[in-house]
């Protein structure tokens, strides 16, 4: 039997970014309207200007049964559109992709989820979303609901959830399907450190001891590196790189730290966020000189467009270096009087020098209201390098995940 | 058994109907939900099933039969006749709005999950078909009230259910795929609707029609569905099967069917870009 499973050819992507209309959506008085602009004459009459866009591009490779593997890359790299392609949500337009077996997909938490309905009727709900039958669903049921651990609260509208409920619940189905293929996406990136651990575990028990094939994106550079057997690096849509997943992990960390800067342009609701928060321009300068040392100081600056009126908004920065170890989750209060106004909102954080060690480092940004409700988060947004100081004649990296400047006192006989 | 299954750009997939077979419980689970969430957190619940026709047929024979005076005094109490017409023309003018915004209404399930798109505007008429028979009821109420036995035909009725399923299928999937690229559509649906209700023999007999326009009037697919209604109910209603119109409408939905899963088909690989 041939034990490739899944085989790409030559796969691309493109989509049309369109530079004129507002609502995200045609409408038919558009096409009407330009319809008949091109009927009376009027020789430029386009619907907008639209620009082409190669999410994903000439990308070639082969998987092998059971096979783990990790998709790598930046945000905006195309790792989501490949899944999208693979879990056949979206077509290619360019390319062919030979599938050998039952694929699930797994692109969010809780697919499907109704809040008004129960945790009991969700797990059906859910399960047959992702292509469970009903008879399946109940043969695992108890098993579900036992790795989920919200047996109390099974007749329970899921609105009434907390959302690390929610998300273990969500989790557990998924965790039961039994796919040839799962694909999963950057959802373990929910949860608590102790029900991610429990997800990995599960995600390794599939790809090892059940022998399924698993791909998965993740950020998280310690969970590609023992959970995957391969890695594959995307870069602007294309394969970066492609082998085994220390080599992928460390291939990424050389090539794509120091991305220090992000400026959008363009119009406002194509920068990355949602309909409440789009992040327009940050940047990571050194407060003196101008590399980002030690001994330099670090600043982020950013600046962010709102339109959500009188609210309590704050954003949070959370710094975590290569191991995924956070070194700091620290927010501000942008407006507590309940007033925030509809444009640009600029926030300056500053890191003092001789805090961070050298190494690399990674920064989230956590967009929320009343220090409670998310609005917008991103993980991986910019990514920086500390470069070692020469301290003495130490010039090596000393181990610490921080290097403070800490004040000694000597007694000496 | 390995499933080998190929992906390109522009390929009919061959393995469409065989998905659609798998993915059979989704009518099922998809249909289930949302019943279960629409009478959530109301107090009379299935109860509103029952009610909003039985009101309708109320003001119906009130207007029409009373002030309008279109109550012929036939042998039939006029309240059956409007119900006959009733009852298909309330489940298609439901079923075709929650048809057509029920891809819009289910993005996230577009976006991030596959299975075959047509389950979703399928199972959106499907709760509405229960809806109709559970409102089935109110007739056999009416019946026994009027102390009024229905002709033999009635037997046959399960059949126009069926007819009457595919009459608001196939407007309703073209509306829905097209609701997703133009949401103008959305208010365009409610116009279709009300005016629909005029153009169709609800509030009166196609009889009324004079034999000259008939032709023209049978292009609305409920109008043969509606006298098939009128037929299994009322005594000495026409059999619709001995006159034309009743063709051209049968041709009309069978049109709209095949047009509409067609155009469904060719859009749907495109959902999750546009919606």
């Amino acid at each position: 039997m041939d034990d490739t499973i899944i085989k790409v050819e030559g796969l691309g992507k493109k989509y049309l970014i369109d530079h004129e209309r507002e609502g995200g959506y045609t409408a038919l008085r558009d096409v009407i309207s330009s319809r008949a602009k091109r009927i009376f004459g009027e020789k430029r009459a386009t619907l907008s200007t639209k620009e082409e866009f190669w999410a994903i591009k000439d990308l070639d490779f082969e998987i092998k049964r059971g096979e783990a593997v990790g998709i790598i890359g930046k945000n905006g790299a195309g790792k989501s559109t490949l899944l999208k392609v693979l879990s056949r949500i979206t077509e290619p337009t360019l390319g062919r992709i030979e599938l050998n077996g039952r694929v699930a997909s797994l692109l969010e938490v809780g697919t499907g989820f109704h809040p008004e309905l129960t945790g009991r009727e969700n797990v059906f709900l859910n399960g047959a979303i992702l292509g469970m039958g009903r008879s399946e669903i109940r043969r695992k049921f108890d098993e579900i609901v036992d790795f989920s651990g919200v047996e109390r609260f099974l007749d329970t509208p899921v609105k009434r959830y907390s959302s690390g409920m929610y998300v273990r619940l969500a989790f557990a189905v998924a965790a039961f399907l039994e796919p040839e293929i799962l694909i999963v996406d950057e959802v373990l990136a929910v949860g608590d450190a102790e029900f991610q651990k429990k997800c990995l575990g599960k995600m390794q028990q599939v790809s090892r001891g059940e022998g399924r094939t698993v791909l998965f994106v993740s950020h998280n550079m310690a969970a590609v590196k023992s959970l995957c057997s391969t890695g594959i690096v995307l870069k602007n849509g294309r394969m970066d790189f492609y082998g085994s997943n220390y080599e992928a992990v460390q291939h990424y960390q050389n090539h794509n730290q120091s991305n220090t800067s992000f400026h959008h342009e363009g119009e406002v609701n194509l920068a990355p966020g949602n309909a409440s928060i789009r992040i327009l321009q940050m940047d990571v300068v050194p407060q003196e000189g101008e590399i980002l040392s030690m001994n330099s100081g670090v600043e982020f600056r950013l600046k962010v467009f709102n339109s959500l009126v009188d609210r309590n908004l704050d954003v949070t920065f959370e710094v975590a270096n290569n191991d995924d170890i956070i070194i700091f989750h620290q927010g501000v209060i942008l407006t507590s009087g309940g007033n925030s106004k509809i444009g640009v909102y600029e926030v300056s954080c500053v890191l003092p020098k001789l805090f961070l060690n050298a190494g690399s480092y990674n920064i989230k940004l956590i967009f929320g209201e009343n220090q409670r409700y998310l609005i917008y988060e991103v993980s991986s947004f910019l990514s920086f390098e500390i470069v070692q100081e020469s301290a003495g004649s130490n010039s090596s990296r000393l181990p610490g995940v921080t290097f403070p400047e800490l004040s000694f006192k000597v007694i000496t006989p | 058994m390995t499933d080998k299954i190929i992906i390109e750009s522009g390929r009919a997939e061959k393995n469409y109907w065989r998905d659609l077979w798998r993915y059979r419980e989704l009518f099922y689970i998809l249909s289930w939900r949302d019943i279960k969430v629409k009478y959530k957190q109301t107090v009379l619940g299935v109860l509103w099933v029952i009610l909003r026709p039985l009101l309708t047929m109320i003001i119906f024979t009130f207007v029409f039969g009373r002030i309008a005076n279109m109550d012929m005094h036939s042998a039939v109490p006029y309240s059956i006749i409007v119900f006959g017409g009733l009852l298909p023309w309330q489940f298609f003018s439901n079923a075709l709005t929650e048809c057509s915004n029920s891809l819009i209404g289910n993005e996230r399930l577009i976006t991030k999950v596959y299975f075959p798109r047509l389950i979703i505007p399928a199972s959106s008429v499907i709760t509405s078909f229960i809806d109709f028979l559970i409102s089935l009821l109110i007739l056999i109420i009416l019946f026994f009230f009027y102390r009024y036995t229905p002709p033999w035909q009635i037997l046959l009725m399960p059949i126009f259910w069926i007819l009457v399923f595919f009459a608001s299928f196939g407007p309703g999937l073209y509306l829905t795929a097209l609701n997703v690229k133009y949401r103008d559509f959305r208010y365009i649906i409610p116009f279709i609707v009300q005016f629909g209700l005029f153009i169709s023999p609800v509030g009166y007999m196609t009889s009324k029609i004079p034999s000259k326009w008939i032709w023209v009037y049978s292009l609305n697919p409920m109008v043969g569905v509606i006298d098939c209604f009128r037929w299994c109910i009322v005594k000495g209603a026409p059999n619709p099967f001995l006159n034309y119109p009743f063709y051209i409408s049968m041709g009309v939905i069978i049109f709209f069917l095949v047009l509409s899963v067609y155009q469904f088909r060719k859009m749907e690989k495109n959902f999750a870009d546009l919606i």
